[in-house]
């Protein structure tokens, strides 16, 4: 113990004067292999985690859903709005959203920690009143492993960490080798919201389609989520389209999207708003999400078969 | 006499060049017919003809023909706006009007919503996008109707400017705390907060058309009412106008060119303000005219604002309605700034 300290404290002092946030796993890994005793977050501070948080506030649904993946939702006291996953997070108290998260509320439910998103407005006042905050934003897959591990660091079983990332990618493997051989390299489309937003591929949705050797109609350097020109899709003629049952409904009356060949071949994908959430947010249910993507596409294989 | 003649002869020379109504008018006619041949070859790869005819003809033809109107009728808005109310600042979006209709479509989303139904405003058939169109005048009418009541007539321009900002704030977090409650609707509606022009079709084209040749009919009209209320309400009562029936009736043709407008392309700022000022600076015109160019001048604004938006990041497209407040921001930061050192100097 005495030995690792002074390198840990080196290290950690020497990450955090070259200001690495966006090295965070690399940060967390070391930590996690090093001591649990604090961990760092992605906005470069430190929060301890001697002894593990026994009330913890989530406020972004992701996080909420990885804190239950690690087997600590019974340590969960307070959600944001939004949070719906697993469903017994359903009946615990709600304060508030990204936008107007309730800090009194908060306050009330007194917790150990509150997990962020690194955006949420809450985390300034928070830290103003001496409530520990670990901001976490997982806007990759890669992110989805590193806030997976920091906050198994964080609930003192760094291990439950490393484990659910195991999890998660074998579901993935397990999802890709359903995907019929002829259904690979196909052209996704994955429509986030009607504007058109779509899933590009430098997304984390863009990312797991590739995992499951799908190719993306939008391509990467666009950035993860672009607004679209309309007409882009109807000139790129995706060959399989994704979104959800919503976007769906007026997809075909668009104007000139009836000319869209994967909506008149019925190469879609439309999920329900309840199960396009897990496809929609980057969290330990993306294992999940690539079960969907695969079964789905299985389900146009088998249709298009003569 | 001479001396003033003189003196006005000097300040305002003849010798230079002036812009008169109808060749200012041949001028932005020009311009359409040029952005409408840009706005059929601005594609999502750069400019090209050859697209394929679902693309010019189902995509580009009615988004370009839809800007041009949702434009002719926010720029005919904001003279009839400007003329009825004598100010120089009003426009459908400083009157409440805009708001109001805000307020009506997300209730429209959020009611689509709870009852199963889900309207998309990218792609509403006949019925919900006449629904909409609908709810939206209603709204915008609602939204006028209340500033005028807060502002007790529209004979105390500034007072009616002060009650159509409170209005506008007013509604438009009422719409805001519905979107709070009703994610659905708040997803449905952040398209349209930022204007879109990307989804205007033929269905789209037709209601908006309407709703120019119907408010044009009425507005162009109603021109000579407009000049003699420059004269001040009295002076146009005393002249015989049933002034308080054509106001009524230029408040109703406002809300249905707003109306229409922003359910078919959302929130687009700043045309209906700035299309007027551009022609009452160019040319001396009656209401008559001013209105009938302004239409044309809004449409050039916002059918150009669409040609730029979705040609400067293709494939991507910027919201066209952020160019409009951006461009249209400027400019009416300039105007104001020239005035305020020409009333120094």
């Amino acid at each position: 113990m005495t030995r690792i300290r002074p390198a840990r404290h080196r290290m950690g002092l020497a990450l955090l004067g070259l200001g690495i946030v966006s090295c965070g796993g690399v940060v967390a890994d070391t930590l996690a292999l090093t001591d649990h005793a604090a961990v760092l977050d992605d906005r470069g501070r430190a929060i301890a985690s001697n002894p593990p948080p026994t009330r913890i506030v989530t406020l972004l649904p992701s996080l909420t859903e990885t804190v239950c993946e690690l087997g600590a939702c019974s340590r969960i006291v307070g959600t944001d709005r939004y949070s719906n996953w697993p469903p017994l997070v359903r009946s615990l108290p709600k304060v508030g959203g990204l936008e107007d998260p309730s800090l009194e509320r908060i306050v009330a439910l007194h917790p150990d920690v509150v997990l962020a998103s690194r955006s949420s407005r809450v985390i300034d006042r928070l830290d103003e009143l001496g409530i520990p905050v670990v901001a976490l934003e997982a806007n990759t897959i890669g992110d989805v492993r590193r806030v997976l591990v920091v906050t198994a660091t964080l609930l003192g079983d760094p291990a439950a960490g490393v484990d659910a990332w195991q999890r998660l990618q074998t579901r993935i493997k397990v999802a890709a080798a359903q995907i019929p051989p002829v259904m690979r390299g196909n052209s996704v489309y994955f429509e986030v919201s009607e504007a058109p937003y779509a899933a590009g591929a430098s997304s984390f949705i863009g990312e797991l389609l590739g995992m499951l050797g799908m190719s993306n109609a939008v391509p990467g350097n666009l950035g993860p989520f672009p607004k679209l020109n309309p007409e882009f899709i109807v000139r790129v003629q995706p060959s399989i389209v994704m979104t959800s049952e919503r976007e769906f409904a007026g997809m075909r009356d668009r104007p000139g999207w009836s000319g869209l060949r994967a909506l008149q071949l019925g190469r879609i994908c439309a999920f329900p708003a309840e199960r396009f959430e897990v496809l929609i947010r980057p969290g330990p249910r993306l294992g999940e999400a690539a079960n969907m993507l695969s079964s789905c596409l299985v389900k146009i294989n088998s249709r298009g078969a003569p | 006499v001479t001396i003033v003649q003189d003196v006005v002869g000097t300040r305002e020379p003849n010798t230079g060049f002036r812009w008169t109504p109808a060749m200012l008018g041949a001028v932005l006619a020009l311009a359409t017919l040029v952005l409408l041949i840009c706005g059929l070859g601005a594609g999502s790869s750069g400019w090209s003809l050859n697209d394929g005819s679902t693309v010019i003809w189902e995509i580009r033809a009615p988004r370009t023909v839809g800007s041009f109107l949702v434009g002719a009728l926010l720029g005919q808005s904001g003279a009839v706006a400007q003329g009825i109310f004598r100010n120089p600042l009003a426009e459908p979006y400083l009157l409440g009007s805009a708001s109001g209709a805000t307020l009506a479509i997300v209730l429209v989303l959020a009611a689509g919503h709870l009852t199963g139904v889900p309207i998309s405003i990218a792609a509403a058939a006949w019925l919900p996008r006449l629904g909409l169109v609908g709810a939206a005048f209603v709204g915008a009418l609602g939204g006028i109707g209340l500033t005028v009541v807060l502002a007790r007539g529209a004979a105390r321009p500034t007072v009616l400017l002060l009650a159509g900002v409170v209005v506008g704030v007013v509604l438009g977090a009422f719409a805001n705390l519905l979107m709070l409650v009703s994610p659905e609707a708040l997803r449905g509606a952040q398209v349209f907060l930022l204007g879109n022009t990307g989804f205007l079709g033929w269905r789209s084209v037709a209601p908006l058309l309407l709703a120019l040749v119907l408010t044009l009919a009425v507005t162009t009209r109603s021109g000579r009412a407009l000049d003699a209320l420059v004269l001040g309400e009295s002076t146009a009562v005393s002249l015989g106008l049933p002034v308080a029936r054509i106001r009524l009736l230029l408040i109703g043709t406002l809300a249905l060119c707003t109306g229409t407008a922003v359910a078919e392309s959302g929130l687009i700022a700043f045309v209906g303000l700035v299309a007027p000022h551009i022609v009452r600076r160019s040319v001396v015109v009656n209401h008559s005219g001013l209105i009938a160019i302004s239409a044309l001048a809004g449409g050039v604004l916002l059918l150009a604002a669409d040609v730029v938006a979705r040609t400067v990041l293709a494939p991507q497209e910027l919201p066209v309605g952020l160019l409009t407040a951006v461009v249209g921001g400027i400019y009416l930061l300039l105007l104001l700034h020239r005035r305020t050192r020409a009333v120094v100097e």
